[in-house]
């Protein structure tokens, strides 16, 4: 089976007019041009729609996600007056019991984060929810953002509640306008209905929403670049220590969390911490959102319970597409790492990914088939990290293009000095990017690549 | 009791095997320095708040996933710091190379001790590429696939747009120090900042436009900081591009800037009899080496 194109449309002027469509073909385009309106989209985004095991997406799709009220009649804000009833530090311990980390791709337990910011004498905190969503191969805050927006902005207010924040930052990618509309309209509708400003629910806490929308730049999801961009500021990572739970947004303690993590927050405290910790494993607990792409057969956002294998997974999405052969899948992302078609029984936890040398990151499933040029696709994450890198030091900064020169050399057939100096050459130069690079970025660009050398034939000697 | 009045604590900690105190709120480095440990730094400006971007100082802290920057790294009471681990000196050299197969570093005067310590090997990324003419317009977050043939570099004109000092980004390591000294650091004037993204990040006035027609005071902090020779005054660039920049037969004659009350030091910087560049000591702790134009730059009534 050809991969399909997909096409986006625009044509600009007084009356704007924006169609994305996939598949598409050139007669669909004109039909677009001339405005014509897309045709849905063959298969839902969402391939477990109204599954009722759900926990993270089980409003998605079911809920108005532009009405307050469909929001409450699904179980809607009951989650925050259970926090008001437990208080600062029962949600504060629930949380910990739950033992929630981080969705964003560090996998940093919530509850300590919480409970340093929640501990800090300075004065105001801050919370920042990180919705930039920039690493290539994730759109599941999207779909949360776009399908259940009332339970982040109820997320939030219960993070800010337990760590004693009155005002919170959504930072949002500059490529998600649908979701930008729809959470600045529940947020007119919570400040309208009292879930959000002076005394939320009168119950005497205050705390609103301020959103604040990237332009563009992947580094601005690191937790402290987006705090200079929110100040107003060139988006560089600062250097840590100290941590942003000391000193974060304009100097304040900042708890800053991804959507996905905030929105687990709400079964936690409707549950409790332990019950939350009931599904998953002793390491990763709870649910987490997958984001499926490439070679299967019907991609999107699934939610699965830790400790599934990515066997099951690949299954739930129908495998392969034309029963070719599977090559290879891409873990976590660019900045994540490569297993084999031999690792699939890898369980999907935070654990047990490290084990078998790749991460989760925030949870790209991108599935490659034997068409695949995998070289080619080095180059283009290669690539990648050398436009995103933000310039601010030095292994990050020259590193990133002497790997892409390097890869430029293999793929060509012209390594200098044989295939292995070069490969030697990759190495060093990527632990030095791991070892003295300032932030993830820089820390993690050379991992995909590294394990792309290591576990598959796409160079002489290398996968091996 | 006030806090000045309180004695400074000391924090102990161990630097290669040997206990050092230093006074709370050191960094590594401070501690490195007071064992003698002879640190690499680039970036870092005595003058200056750490940007910590170069990373040629790094050194290993027991605990810690990363190596840490020392200029930076506050010192805290039970550090075990190793400056000379096997994984310190493959990063120290791999910054080395990095930087010094992409800049010009013939003229930043630690560079070639440096690279020799460190046995670096730039080369090894192959030859340079040719220079660019517009590293000024570079899109962000695109680039031309490279070939490897040639190893990327920021080679590119020298830029010489007025009477006082040129920009020679050809050499520029990107340590952020000017834009630091000419910004909220010392200066206020915010005349430059960094453009751009990754290995097209690049020192610019805003929209890359000429000095004279920026928000430049001719200050000369900016020069004053800047530890590669890419700011330097047009005096100097012009005897440099003669073959006539002979540091050797300087003489430099410290005196007080007639020009205000403020009385600044001034270092005149004198060659064949003609006045080639003026700083002020970077160690008085009222100016730090800032002057304004007319100390910085007034001085050709003297010899004209
Ligand atoms: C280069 C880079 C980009 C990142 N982008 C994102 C992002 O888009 N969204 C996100 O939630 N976290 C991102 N992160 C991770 C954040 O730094 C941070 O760990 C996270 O927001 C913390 O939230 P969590 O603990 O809830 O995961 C990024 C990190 C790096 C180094
Ligand atoms: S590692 Fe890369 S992205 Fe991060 S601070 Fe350094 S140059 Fe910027
Ligand atoms: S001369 Fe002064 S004002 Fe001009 S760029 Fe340098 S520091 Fe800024
Ligand atoms: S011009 Fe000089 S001071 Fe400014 S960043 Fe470059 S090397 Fe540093
Ligand atoms: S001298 Fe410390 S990072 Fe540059």
């Amino acid at each position: 089976m050809r991969p399909s194109p997909a096409a986006l449309v625009a044509v600009a002027g007084e009356q704007p007019l924006e169609r994305a469509q996939a598949p598409v073909t050139a007669a669909a385009v004109l039909d677009l041009l001339a405005g014509g309106e897309a045709a849905p989209s063959p298969a839902s985004s969402l391939p477990q729609d109204g599954e009722p095991r759900l926990r993270l997406l089980r409003r998605v799709g079911i809920a108005d996600p532009d009405s307050i009220d469909d929001y409450r009649a699904h179980g809607g804000y009951a989650a925050l007056r259970h926090a008001f009833a437990l208080g600062p530090e029962g949600v504060l311990r629930e949380v910990k019991d739950s033992k929630l980390v981080g969705r964003g791709g560090a996998a940093f337990p919530t509850g300590v984060k919480w409970e340093a910011v929640a501990r800090q004498p300075a004065r105001p905190h801050y919370l920042v929810c990180n919705a930039d969503e920039s690493e290539p191969g994730t759109f599941k805050d999207r779909e949360l953002m776009e399908g259940d927006p009332f339970a982040v902005i109820e997320a939030m207010t219960i993070a800010a509640f337990a760590t004693g924040c009155e005002r919170g930052y959504l930072y949002i990618r500059g490529e998600y306008p649908e979701a930008r509309e729809r959470l600045e309209h529940a947020l007119a509708q919570a400040r309208h209905r009292g879930f959000l400003g002076e005394s939320v629910m009168g119950e005497g806490f205050s705390f609103d929403v301020e959103i604040r929308r990237g332009a563009g730049a992947y580094i601005c999801g690191e937790e402290t670049a987006i705090f200079e961009s929110i100040e107003g500021r060139r988006g560089e990572p600062r250097n840590k220590p100290p941590f942003p739970v000391e000193v974060g947004l304009f100097g304040k303690p900042t708890v800053v969390n991804n959507v996905e993590t905030l929105v687990n927050v709400l079964g936690v405290v409707l549950g409790s911490g332990p019950s939350f910790a009931e599904v998953g494993t002793e390491g990763s607990t709870g649910t987490k959102l997958l984001c499926l792409s490439g070679h299967v057969a019907r991609p999107g956002t699934y939610e699965i319970a830790f400790g599934v294998t990515l066997r099951q997974v690949l299954d739930l999405a129908g495998g392969v597409p034309g029963g070719r052969p599977l090559r290879a899948v891409l873990m976590g992302g660019a900045a994540g790492g490569f297993l084999g078609p031999g690792d699939l029984d890898v369980p999907l936890t935070f654990e047990g990914a490290r084990a078998a040398g790749t991460t989760l990151g925030s949870g790209v499933v991108l599935v490659l088939d034997d068409t695949v040029d995998l070289p080619r696709l080095l180059q283009r994450i290669a690539a990648f990290f050398r436009d995103e890198s933000c310039g601010q030091c030095v292994p990050c900064r020259v590193g990133t293009v002497r790997q892409e020169e390097a890869l430029a050399r293999l793929v060509a057939g012209e390594p200098r000095g044989g295939v292995e100096t070069e490969l030697a050459l990759i190495a060093e130069v990527g632990q030095c990017m791991r070892d003295s690079s300032i932030c993830g970025l820089g820390q993690t660009a050379s991992s995909a690549l590294e394990s792309a050398i290591r576990r598959l034939p796409v160079f002489e000697g290398s996968g091996t | 009791m006030s806090e000045l009045l309180a004695p400074r604590r000391m924090v102990e900690l161990e630097v290669d095997g040997q206990p050092v105190r230093v006074f709370e709120g050191s960094t590594i480095l401070d501690a490195c320095r007071r064992l003698e440990i002879d640190t690499p730094t680039l970036c870092y400006g005595e003058t200056l708040e750490p940007a910590n971007v170069c990373r040629v100082c790094v050194v290993e802290l027991e605990g810690s996933r990363v190596l840490v920057p020392s200029c930076s790294r506050k010192a805290e009471a039970g550090m075990k710091v190793h400056t000379d681990s096997e994984r310190v000196r493959l990063s120290r050299k791999l910054v080395l190379e990095l930087l010094a197969s992409s800049v010009d570093l013939s003229t930043t005067p630690v560079a070639a001790g440096y690279l020799e310590r460190y046995d670096a090997e730039p080369g090894r990324f192959g030859p340079p590429a040719p220079p660019s003419d517009d590293r000024d317009r570079a899109r962000t977050g695109h680039h031309e696939a490279p070939d490897g043939r040639t190893a990327a570099t920021v080679q590119q004109p020298v830029k010489v747009d007025n009477e006082l000092y040129v920009r020679d980004y050809a050499k520029c390591i990107l340590c952020y120090r000017c834009v630091d000294a000419c910004g909220e650091q010392h200066q206020n004037t915010f005349a430059i900042a960094v453009a751009g993204r990754g290995f097209d990040a690049r020192i610019s006035t805003e929209l890359a436009t000429p000095l004279p027609e920026s928000a430049c005071v001719y200050c000369g902090n900016c020069i004053e900081v800047c530890p590669t020779g890419a700011l330097v005054f047009r005096s100097e660039h012009e005897l440099r591009a003669a073959g006539d920049w002979r540091e050797e037969e300087q003489t430099v004659t410290e005196t007080t800037c007639p020009y205000c009350g403020v009385g600044c030091s001034l270092e005149l910087h004198v060659q064949s009899n003609r006045i080639v560049k003026v700083t002020s000591p970077a160690d008085h702790d009222i100016t730090l080496g800032n002057l304004c134009i007319k100390g910085r730059f007034g001085f050709s009534h003297v010899q004209d």
